[in-house]
């Protein structure tokens, strides 16, 4: 049980620093000095300690998303397993439970935007949806290509089975990261998706959609977003973390990989721009394909295809 | 054998009642009689479902001769269901109906008709005849049709029951093409001889009698491409019918399914394949062209066509698992889609329910002329809200359940290597499906209940009385129970599901108890932890009073309602993104003078499907027949000219034949 709780302790952990570093890492390829690391947490810190000002039209809707959307939140940790280790909740389909609560927090997200009653909140809310419909295949696909793979259908059985040492299943393990990073950036509306800092309403999805929140709720949302880094990184870390071997093996790998998680986010961030908003899906569904192309190549690799 | 008697007694004795008393009592006659007949029917199938099959039949006079009559655990699925979404369908209708007190003789109808449609959809479920199946298929058809037509004073509402009538028929064709090949064949209307026949004659002829049977029954489902008569009786006919045409009318075509599944015992895979794709394609086009309604009553519609897919999805998981011999892939694909039958009957009937009240308030079906009911209709909103989690297949809601079980038995089926390739594109599928309802149903909700009313006009806006939202809170309260404790339903179906394994197979055995049990404690643990954070805010947030202010309008100062995002607004990126496979009419009016006139601009999707399928050939049969008009011109003497023509080709047609033979004879001798 030790061990099971293990999991959730780092990805909170994680979660404290992940987009402080993206944002150092920015500010050294930009040659500024930049905030320290812990800065966008004390941001939240402080939002988190203010009041709230809520828009007249908005209803109790409001007011209980942004609980919800946590509460999915630390719902979906809890089945990221760590190594050979389970989640506190596995079991067989528990990917699906997790997308699907994913799916929960999102359509309160979208909901409580809409009731703002403002256009520019309703612009994101509808690219928000849109985007989340289009990365959703993906990620299914992903899974089944591992349980295809693995013959597991839990998150745990998966990473648990993924036998390191074939070159085969660093590539699929590199190839799915890639996947994970590219869902991890659209998921929390990044580069080259979404640019969080840009200052035109209209060309927002995910901060023109909390633009009404403030104080408390807008410190929940704001964690959020790390959180969500945090858990797509440990999915990450999963693929390179070596079942069998004691902990002070694993941490250390799992540190590195979501350091460097956030370190490429922040590299994306500091040299690509924007796409259009029309190009997006298109990009999603380049990588769909891959994710597609991952399925078949173990379709054939494995033989199973009948 | 009491209930066989009991049922259509009871029924004939009530329509009675309604047509004689005033038309204030109506409501109350026919919800005494739907209940009475709901209970004699589910005591009769919990019994079932508790262990203990019924089996008899009646004699049902010169025509039908001996009707078989059994009772299995699908039947008493079936009935529960029909039963639970009957009852709260008559319990809102009296109440939706209370202000047509004055055309008693309309009210008369409905209700009869709703009685016999009850008792028609309960006997379907008893009756193991083919004639007299056929025969109660079409008093089903036939009622339903006089309950869609309620409001016949309007021209579209005619129109929809028609073409729904007309397509009902059409399904009642195949079912009789199907059910006379199996008596040309065995000489008996009996269900049990289609079994036989399939086992003696070869896997061919068994899998075709299928097909015309999926036709048939997959028209009164609603599966693509047969669906074309759904999105247009539906927001025809009143609310609490739409709610009971899409919660259980459309179901007995899926019962109809499985009842003939049950007797072909070969062809497993073909059929697996066959339906599973069919389903897919059923459930994404559902959902694509749902998610650009703007008619809120055309938007469910499309989602019960989606909703078919994905009870077809297990349906085909669930037969591929026999052709496979995985019994984990046949137990969840059955169970899925069994349950989710009963789930969408519940969260499709609320939905048509509070979109019934809606409708009253706003007298719009239209959603982007609503906005901010929330404020006014708090109970409506939030029962709206969890018929949208739970159609959306959110946990911890009870869509979630089954679609949880289909994806379980998909992912089982990858994971040990059977037909990966095929089970990944339905993965791929429900994916979808469910990113796209996610996206149709906050738009719905949010632009009917958040926001600002965008009508013109404003409505006066109220609450619905306690006795319309009671039944409301009733399929509330099933579709959190099964939400939550999942386990104990399908505790329930196995014996149903067990019907359709070859080998004995419980829920222990697949381990899917304990899955259940699982998912009953994160669904638990979700909502606890939303409570404790919600208490963490309040305790937070104390310090603070809460400050009110406009919505942040980013510079801008004036305030609108116009302003605000629309439905049609909020799907355009996606609209442009299916423009490919769906139709849509643009029309666009020019800029003509110097000074322009206000311009109007207009935009409708279509139904690419029923404009090629349905549209394009009635056009040319119509064109076609219009070419013999002529004959039809109205004066007598041209009638009795083709009668006499018509008795003279008909004397001389066997004249001619014999002559030729006599011919053909004396060429041959010579």
């Amino acid at each position: 049980m030790m061990m099971r709780v293990l999991s959730i302790l780092l990805i909170l952990l994680t979660s404290f620093f992940f987009t402080g570093i993206i944002v150092r890492t920015k500010s050294i390829f930009s040659g500024r000095k930049g905030p320290g690391i812990m800065q966008p947490m004390k941001d939240i810190f402080r939002s988190l300690r203010k009041g709230s000002v809520y828009s007249e039209t908005t209803s109790f809707i409001f007011q209980l998303a942004p609980t919800i959307y946590m509460a999915t939140l630390l719902m979906a940790i809890l089945f990221i397993p760590f190594g050979n280790q389970k989640g506190v909740l596995s079991f067989n389909g528990d990917f699906v439970l997790f997308a699907y609560l994913l799916a929960l927090g999102k359509f309160f997200m979208v909901i409580a935007s809409l009731d703002t009653g403002s256009s520019f909140e309703g612009m994101g809310a509808s690219r928000e949806a849109l985007y989340s419909m289009l990365v959703e295949p993906a990620f299914f696909i992903l899974m089944g290509s591992f349980a295809l793979l693995t013959g597991y259908t839990s998150f745990a059985g998966i990473f648990g089975a993924l036998h390191f040492g074939s070159y085969i299943s660093y590539g699929l393990g590199i190839l799915a990261s890639f996947v994970f990073i590219t869902i991890a950036l659209i998921e929390n509306s990044r580069m080259p998706v979404d640019d969080p800092k840009t200052h035109l309403e209209l060309t927002m999805i995910h901060e023109v959609m909390i633009l009404d929140n403030s104080g408390y709720d807008l410190g929940l949302v704001l964690y959020g977003t790390n959180l969500k880094f945090a858990m797509y990184g440990a999915i990450i870390a999963n693929f390179f973390l070596t079942p069998g071997y004691e902990w002070y093996f694993s941490v250390p790998i799992y540190i590195t990989v979501q350091v460097g998680f956030a370190v490429i986010v922040g590299t994306i961030e500091s040299f690509s721009a924007r796409f259009r908003m029309n190009h997006n899906p298109q990009f999603i569904f380049m990588f769909t394909s891959i994710s597609l192309l991952i399925f078949l190549g173990i379709l054939l690799g494995t033989g199973k295809i009948s | 054998m009491f209930v066989s008697i009991a049922l259509p007694v009871l029924t004939f004795f009530f329509i009675l009642v309604v047509a004689l008393v005033k038309p204030e009592r109506k409501g109350l006659a026919a919800t005494t009689a739907v209940i009475l007949n709901a209970a004699i029917s589910s005591w009769a199938a919990i019994k079932v479902l508790a262990g203990n099959p019924f089996d008899g039949s009646f004699y049902g006079g010169i025509v039908f001769e001996n009707i078989a009559v059994q009772l299995d655990g699908l039947s008493a699925w079936f009935i529960l269901l029909t039963n639970f979404t009957a009852i709260t369908a008559i319990l809102y209708g009296a109440q939706y109906l209370q202000h047509h007190h004055s055309h008693p003789a309309n009210l008369s109808l409905h209700y009869s008709s709703y009685l016999l449609n009850h008792f028609a959809l309960l006997g379907l479920y008893f009756i193991q005849h083919s004639l007299a199946f056929l025969f109660l298929w079409e008093v089903m058809a036939l009622s339903s049709f006089i309950l869609v037509i309620f409001e016949h004073g309007r021209m579209e509402n005619l129109k929809a029951g028609i073409n729904y009538f007309i397509q009902s028929h059409i399904s009642i064709v195949f079912l009789t093409l199907g059910f006379i090949w199996v008596y040309a064949s065995t000489g008996s209307f009996e269900f049990s001889v289609i079994r036989d026949y399939c086992l003696s004659t070869g896997k061919e002829a068994g899998l075709l009698l299928f097909l015309v049977f999926f036709m048939g029954f997959g028209i009164k489902a609603g599966f693509v491409p047969f669906h074309t008569w759904l999105p247009h009786a539906h927001p025809a006919a009143p609310s609490h019918v739409s709610g009971m045409m899409s919660g259980v009318l459309i179901k007995a075509g899926i019962y109809g399914i499985l009842r003939m599944l049950l007797f072909m015992p070969e062809n497993h895979l073909v059929m697996g394949y066959f339906i599973l794709i069919i389903s897919v394609i059923t459930g994404v086009y559902g959902v694509l062209l749902a998610t650009i309604q703007h008619n809120i009553k055309k938007l469910l519609a499309y989602h019960s066509i989606e909703n078919i897919g994905i009870i077809g999805i297990g349906i085909g998981i669930g037969t591929l698992g026999n052709g496979l011999h995985n019994p984990f892939l046949t137990f969840a694909g059955y169970a899925g889609a069994l349950l989710h039958t009963l789930n969408h009957s519940l969260f499709k009937s609320l939905l048509f329910f509070t979109a019934g009240t809606v409708n009253t308030v706003t007298h719009t079906l239209t959603i982007d002329r609503m906005g901010g009911l929330i404020k006014k209709m708090p109970h409506t909103a939030v029962l709206f809200l969890v018929a949208a989690l739970a159609i959306c297949g959110l946990p911890p809601f009870n869509g979630f359940i089954s679609e949880f079980l289909i994806y379980s038995g998909l992912f089982n089926a990858i994971g040990s290597g059977q037909s990966a390739s095929i089970m990944i594109l339905a993965v791929i599928g429900l994916a979808l499906i469910g990113g796209l309802a996610l996206m149709c149903f906050t738009k719905a909700f949010g632009i009917i209940f958040l926001g600002t009313n965008r009508a013109e006009n404003q409505p006066v806006i109220r609450e619905a009385g306690p006795a319309m939202l009671f039944p409301k809170y009733l399929i509330v309260i099933l579709i959190v129970a099964i939400g939550l404790l999942p386990q104990l339903f399908i505790g329930f179906l196995q014996n149903p599901v067990g019907l359709f394994t070859n080998i004995p197979v419980s829920p222990e055995v697949t381990n899917l108890t304990g899955l259940m049990n699982k998912i009953s404690l994160s669904a638990t643990a979700l909502i606890l932890l939303t409570f404790l954070l919600l208490l963490i805010r309040k305790a937070v947030s104390r310090k603070f009073a809460p400050v009110y202010g406009p919505t942040w309008g980013c510079g801008y100062q004036t305030e609108s309602p116009k302003l605000q995002y629309t439905a049609s607004s909020f799907v355009n990126p996606y609209a442009r993104l299916i423009k490919p496979w769906v139709g849509m009419s643009h029309r666009n009016e020019a800029i003509a003078d110097i000074i322009p006139r206000p311009l109007h601009t207009e935009t409708h999707f279509f139904d690419k499907i029923e404009s090629h399928l349905v549209d394009w050939p009635v056009r040319n049969l119509k064109a076609f027949l219009g070419k013999f008009k002529f004959l039809q011109n109205g004066s007598v003497q041209f009638y009795v000219l083709y009668g006499v023509v018509f008795i003279a080709i008909s004397i001389a047609i066997p004249l001619i034949i014999n002559a030729i033979q006599y011919l053909s004879q004396m060429i041959k001798q010579l």
